[in-house]
């Protein structure tokens, strides 16, 4: 038994418990075993290699000090961001570790590469070698990709840049340009080998990842980050052809694959072509704008009359969308989704797949605000009730309630599966302004006779009134 | 500016403010003065418009102030009571009283109609119209429930069973599906009418059944909101169903109103004549004579029988609180609308619709005010836009034909081929890598399959913790010692570390916090 074959096994079980993992993941009845299988498999899979590595290096110390530090570091950072992070910016924390992923795919790439020009091609000749020259740099590219693209993800998802998809012109031209000289180059350095071919490699994919995540609209954020999720898979996956390891090939293509998978769902959700956004935006066109200004009149309500509806209501639905997410309204919501309940109002949530800017980003806040997950719906198990429900609350959603997608066969949004809000028989829609949501669109909804508008910060709104509902249990009734 | 509540005149019980929007109109920068008594019969004390923050004075401060808020019109006397330059709100029908508008016009005063606002969507929240017509649709069930002798639900009690009353709803404006509203929640089969087909599902939604009339010809559509005249043909099938209703229900609410014209005569004394004795009919459009023939203006009266018909005009002024609380927040709704500084000054704008089609009479400084009577006419109804928009149906974006079966076999099939060639041809160790990526790719396709949607996020946070496995690529390159490499490597282990702990201990978090109630 050796050193290697013990690394094996390692890495066969340790690939085992990353697919109990996943599996384990797609129900709440076994998400927490899941991800005690995920920990167990890289537990696995970090020891083995840990130890392979001392055993077989020339220079142990050194190499067990690099290792020490580097885990040691990596942990502490690890932790302490995953520690502090605010439930409400977990889209940007997830974009943010693919882009490590993506310029560790990148580091390893480089560094392959220089381990076979210095010694001696290492044991590569012929084909082989030419193999594993497109290798690296099939690994650089997706890797750099992955690092620029995650990295535009992450400062549009924390409104550091701004979101409106960049456009410039001839964008399909240039990101085919990119993809050709991508290809040129990598037949130029497989028959000679060079690092200036490797560094301009490098440079365009950092400004092709770069630009296909910037023509990418902010309304598209939840997909391009599940789309992210699923390039640094394959990352992982082109290091492991590179390196020659079948735990790195078998765990980037599981993750890769299912991370392709929940952007297809998603896609389909929005009623997007799943390739023009895999593909940067391609051949989406910029929305024509027809229908901006305002529709007729809005009616404006208050708090009180909110709180009085909601209390002789018997079913409300909550929508809640990116904007309960920015005012961080989630536990006042919590709080009078309990109150109502406590006085026997059916209360339930709605969720639209796409509904805030990560996939599930609306359950993980309502999650941790303690609503119960068996009254936060999905859209299509609630969408037929919404014509019997008495009150329903839009908190911070726009697009994902918009009538016009299903009724105005011209809107730039037109098909996008949405939820029925308006069928109900009173709307009360919580928005800061009377402006149109990340889609640009103009949302006919607001104007409806059965809608009322709620200015103002959603979470002071809310917290309103819980307020005037609470005043109003204090006092006992005399019947 | 000043603005004036006056009281209104006998018989009125309702009055153009509430403590409720004097507060709203002290807030858009006006002052109030409240005549003494004014809001008494709506159950408002003047003490509760002073502690809204008006002052309580007399008919003359009240008349004489800046705006003057009514609800019912000037008397000939009153038209002399406001000073030059000051505005007149109330409600007017100046279509059937030239006579007033003309004397006005003498006066160098503007003069706002509230009942002449036009039925476009943006002018809704002032409608008085719409607004007294809801509380007098509900009122009108109210006084039916009155003078009807039963239940209106059906109930099975120890003494007996009681069958539910049939109500039919002639009309379904605002006050007939108000009625049909407040009649279904008593818990009575309601049935309506309407020449306008679309509105059977707005009578769906509020509990009642719409009955068709059943001829060719549509109504046909209106551009201003109101139902038309209908055609001979029409009115013949109406008047049968009408006469088949009346035989079997035990209240019949008539709320057809054409403006300035007689009301449609729907009910015959036929009609009445073979209802049961107990029914009662409520005819709302009595003061523009009558959808009833028995029926007489604010008058009730009881057929030989035993059919009681009401005439009652004032039926939104029987629930004198809330009408004057509706007709007070249209006002402050229209003062938003003329204040754009929310300064207190009344701005006019006549090229507003909205502002055009209430202003009666314009004050002029010249000691004469400028008639404006009647309005241009204003084209904006929702209904007849809804018919154009099916037509244009967006240029048809050419649907790729869905493959099909054969053509999704061979697709697939020569896809394996071309892996096949690939693989066969590719050198060692390409083929065994190759073999386990596939395989890989289908079980993370298979796995991923029935993924909960709630459970998107803590999934991709744990596949991202996943692919940091890529630190076990960067580790193994750490051995060999060579420098360069093993700063790279370095960094790419530490920056996959992060990943890893990061990832996993977000996931965490997260599925802590999902939790199912108990």
């Amino acid at each position: 038994m050796s050193a290697a074959s013990i690394a094996t096994a390692a890495y066969l079980v340790a690939a085992l418990l990353f697919i109990l993992s996943l599996a384990g993941l797609s129900k709440h009845e076994t998400a927490r075993q899941g991800w005690t299988y995920g920990v167990v498999g890289m537990v696995v899979a970090l020891a083995a290699t840990v130890g392979l590595t001392v055993h077989d290096s020339p220079v142990r110390t050194t190499t067990v000090l690099i290792v020490v530090a580097a885990i040691g570091i990596g942990a502490v950072v690890g932790l302490w961001r995953a520690r502090i992070v605010q439930m409400t910016g977990m889209p940007e924390l997830i974009a943010l570790l693919h882009s490590f992923v993506g310029l560790a795919a990148v580091l390893v790439g480089w560094a392959s590469y220089i381990e076979v020009e210095r010694n001696g091609l290492g044991g590569f000749t012929g084909s082989l070698l030419r193999i594993h020259h497109a290798e690296v740099f099939i690994g650089i590219f997706i890797g750099a990709v992955t690092f620029t693209g995650s990295v535009v993800a992450n400062l549009k998802l924390s409104a550091r840049i701004k979101s409106a998809p960049l456009v410039l012109p001839g964008k399909n031209l240039l990101n085919l340009l990119a993809l050709l000289a991508f290809a040129v180059l990598t037949a130029l350095f497989v028959i000679h080998p060079s690092s200036w071919a490797i560094i301009a490699v490098t440079a365009i994919a950092l400004l092709f990842g770069w630009h296909l995540v910037a023509s990418i609209g902010g309304g598209d954020m939840p997909v391009v980050v599940s789309m992210l999720n699923s390039y640094s898979g394959w990352a992982a996956a082109a290091s492991g052809f590179l390196l020659n390891n079948d735990l790195l090939i078998v765990t980037g293509a599981l993750v890769g694959s299912s991370g392709a998978y929940l952007s297809f769902i998603m896609c389909k959700a929005m009623n997007r072509s799943f390739l023009s956004v895999i593909a940067g935006g391609f051949g989406i066109e910029a929305p024509s704008g027809s229908d901006d200004g305002e529709q007729g009149e809005h009616r404006e309500t208050s708090a009180e009359e909110t709180a009085d509806l909601l209390a002789n209501a018997s079913r409300v639905v909550i929508t809640p969308g990116y904007g309960m997410a920015v005012a961080q309204a989630q536990h006042p919501v919590a709080e009078l989704t309990r109150l109502l309940r406590d006085r026997g109002v059916d209360v339930r949530f709605a969720i639209h797949p796409v509904a805030g800017r990560l996939p599930g980003h609306m359950n993980v806040l309502l999650a941790e605000a303690k609503v119960p997950y068996d009254i936060v719906l999905e859209m299509d198990e609630i969408n037929d009730e919404l014509a019997d429900t008495d009150v329903v609350l839009v908190i911070g959603a726009n697009d994902t309630v918009n009538p016009a997608a299903a009724e105005d066969p011209t809107s730039p949004i037109a098909g996008m599966p949405v939820l029925r809000v308006w069928e109900a028989a009173n709307v009360v829609v919580f928005k800061r302004s009377m402006a149109s949501g990340y889609a640009g669109v103009q949302n006919p909804l607001f104007f409806r006779e059965n809608t009322a508008m709620l200015f103002g910060d959603a979470k002071t709104r809310v917290d309103e009134i819980v307020g005037v509902l609470a005043a109003a249990r204090a006092v006992p009734a005399l019947v | 500016m000043l603005i004036g509540v006056t009281r209104e005149p006998a018989g009125e019980t309702r009055v153009a403010a509430t403590p409720a929007t004097v507060r709203q109109l002290i807030a858009l920068g006006y002052d109030l003065v409240v005549e003494a008594g004014a809001g008494e019969l709506s159950a408002f004390t003047d003490t509760s418009y002073k502690e809204a923050g008006a002052t309580v004075g007399t008919a003359d401060d009240a008349w004489g102030a800046d705006v003057v808020l009514r609800v019912n019109g000037p008397t000939t006397e009153d038209v002399a009571r406001p000073k030059d330059g000051a505005y007149l709100v109330s409600t007017l029908a100046p279509a059937l009283n030239p006579e007033l508008v003309d004397a006005l016009a003498e006066r160098d005063i503007t003069v706002l109609a509230m009942d002449a606002v036009p039925r476009i969507s943006r002018a809704q929240s002032l409608d008085v119209l719409s607004s007294m017509a809801n509380i007098a649709g509900y009122r009108a069930v109210v006084e039916a429930a009155h003078e009807f002798g039963r239940f209106f639900t059906g109930q099975v009690t120890a003494a007996g069973k009681v069958p539910p009353a049939k109500v039919l709803v002639a009309g379904t404006g605002v006050a007939g599906l108000a009625a049909i509203g407040a009649a279904s929640s008593l818990g009575a089969i309601v049935r309506a009418t309407d020449p306008r087909p679309e509105v059977a599902d707005q009578v769906k939604s509020l509990g009642g059944q719409y009955l068709p009339v059943v001829v060719e010809e549509q109504a046909q559509q209106s551009g201003d909101g109101y139902a038309k005249a209908t055609s001979e043909r029409y009115n013949e099938a109406a008047a049968k169903l009408y006469s088949d209703q009346a035989a079997d229900v035990d209240i019949i609410i008539t709320t057809a109103l054409i403006p300035g014209r007689p009301a449609p005569r729907l009910i015959t004394a036929a009609d009445v004549a073979s209802m049961k004795a107990g029914s009662v009919i409520v005819d709302m459009a009595a003061a523009q004579g009558g959808n009833v023939e028995d029926s007489v203006a604010g008058q009730k009266v009881v057929t030989d029988n035993g059919v009681t018909v009401l005439g009652y005009t004032d039926l939104a002024g029987r629930l004198p609180t809330q009408a004057s609380q509706l007709y007070g927040t249209n006002l402050v709704n229209l003062l938003k609308l003329l204040t754009p500084g929310k300064d207190g000054q009344v701005v006019l704008d006549l090229d507003d619709a909205v502002q055009r089609g209430i202003t009666v009479v314009r004050a002029t400084g010249t000691g004469r005010g400028e008639k404006l009577w009647p309005p241009p006419p204003v084209q904006v109804s929702a209904a007849p836009a809804a018919a154009p928009a099916e037509q244009v149906q967006a240029p048809a974006k050419p649907q790729r034909k869905p493959l099909s079966a054969a053509g999704r076999v061979a697709l697939v099939l020569t896809a394996i081929a071309l892996l096949w060639l690939v693989i066969a041809l590719a050198p060692a160790p390409i083929p065994q890598d190759f073999t386990v990526l596939t395989l890989a790719v289908v079980i993370g396709y298979y796995v991923i399959g029935k993924v909960h949607h709630a459970l998107h996020t803590p999934l991709m946070s744990v596949t991202n913790a996943i692919s940091g496995v890529i630190v076990v690529g960067a580790l193994v390159q750490i051995g060999p010692g060579e420098h360069v490499i093993q700063v790279l490597a370095g960094i790419a282990t530490l920056l996959a570390s992060i990943n890893v702990f990061g990832g996993f201990a977000v996931t965490r978090r997260m599925l802590a916090m999902f939790s199912k109630e108990n």
